[in-house]
């Protein structure tokens, strides 16, 4: 299962050098291995292990998640403006699932 | 400290009346019951909460300088009613090694009390320049009593601008949440916080 559309929030415009704030919401279920299914069997784990902000190529934030992250997984962090340009955000799970997603930041 | 005396008094009072009251009172005062709350739970020895509470509140104080303590290796050698997993103890060893903890400086938000443990908001940062020769390059989230006590290290560079993240947890049972960051100078900061939890996350059974 690959992780659904996700929500991203961060300033259409910003100055340059200003540090903006990047929400970050998607759809999963972060299953977290541990649960058994109606048949005694262990369901296996499937989470987003890793989620990566990349602003023009160059590393803003990564996070590594483990299953003790909440389901639909939502990450603030933030970016030190440093000009207009695109920021990426990429979500991996266990089932190879990657979503990359691309939002533009314009400057004042 | 006549503090200390009259904190189990009001514990009991709120823990009888329950926990509505608990979040009007001052930060270091709900630490403290809280903290009391579980002793209680447990019926510790008065000394042992006498000095549980004390570490709490020196704790929530604000020191003047970056002071060096081993409290946290205290702390985890106390034989605290929380005492953490084995899995805790070796992803904490593994991280922080045989560095100095900055006790002051890294902050964790938790709630003191968590109706759902399976959705738990967090916010963690560190004050830092974050700049190329000195930024905040990881903060690790750790539980002491999950089935995995990494929840979450979270990565910064010099253009994140700023090293605080927020985002959302499971807590399998009331426990002590830690954060520990690492700076580029290889300084490590900790920060701790006890969350009571209704019902527990992580599915486990």
């Amino acid at each position: 299962m690959s992780p659904s559309k996700p929500r991203v929030r961060l300033p259409e415009t910003a100055a340059v050098g200003e540090v903006i704030e990047i929400r970050a919401l998607i759809t999963h279920v972060m299953e977290t291995g541990n649960r058994t299914d109606a048949e005694g069997r262990r369901v296996a784990r499937n989470i987003i292990h890793t989620v990566t902000a990349h602003f023009e190529g160059e590393l803003v934030f990564k996070a590594e998640l483990g299953s003790g992250i909440s389901a639909n997984p939502f990450l603030a962090f933030h970016m030190r403006v440093p000009g207009p340009g695109e920021l990426r955000v990429a979500w991996h799970d266990d089932d190879g699932g990657i979503t990359i997603e691309r939002y533009t930041l314009n400057v004042e | 400290m006549n503090a200390k005396v009259e904190v189990p008094a009001k514990v009991r009072k709120a823990v009888e009346f329950g926990s509505a009251g608990m979040g009007e009172k001052p930060i270091v005062t709900t630490a403290a019951n809280t903290l009391f709350d579980c002793i209680d739970r447990r019926t510790l020895l008065v000394a042992t909460c006498a000095a549980a509470v004390s570490n709490a509140l020196v704790s929530g104080k604000t020191f003047a300088g970056g002071v060096v303590s081993d409290r946290a290796a205290a702390a985890l050698a106390n034989p605290t009613p929380l005492t953490p997993t084995p899995q805790f103890e070796k992803a904490f060893a593994d991280i922080v090694g045989n560095a100095a903890l900055v006790e002051d400086g890294l902050s964790l938000e938790l709630p003191e009390e968590a109706e759902n443990g399976n959705i738990v908001p967090y916010r963690v940062g560190v004050e830092s320049p974050m700049t190329p020769e000195d930024h905040v390059t990881r903060v690790h989230l750790l539980s002491t009593q999950n089935p995995q006590a990494r929840v979450a290290t979270f990565h910064f560079t010099p253009l994140s601008g700023q090293a605080a993240v927020q985002g959302r947890m499971r807590l399998a049972k009331t426990q002590e949440v830690i954060a520990v960051a690492v700076t580029s100078a290889n300084v490590h900061f900790i920060a701790r916080q006890i969350v009571h939890v209704g019902i527990g996350g992580c599915g486990e059974g």
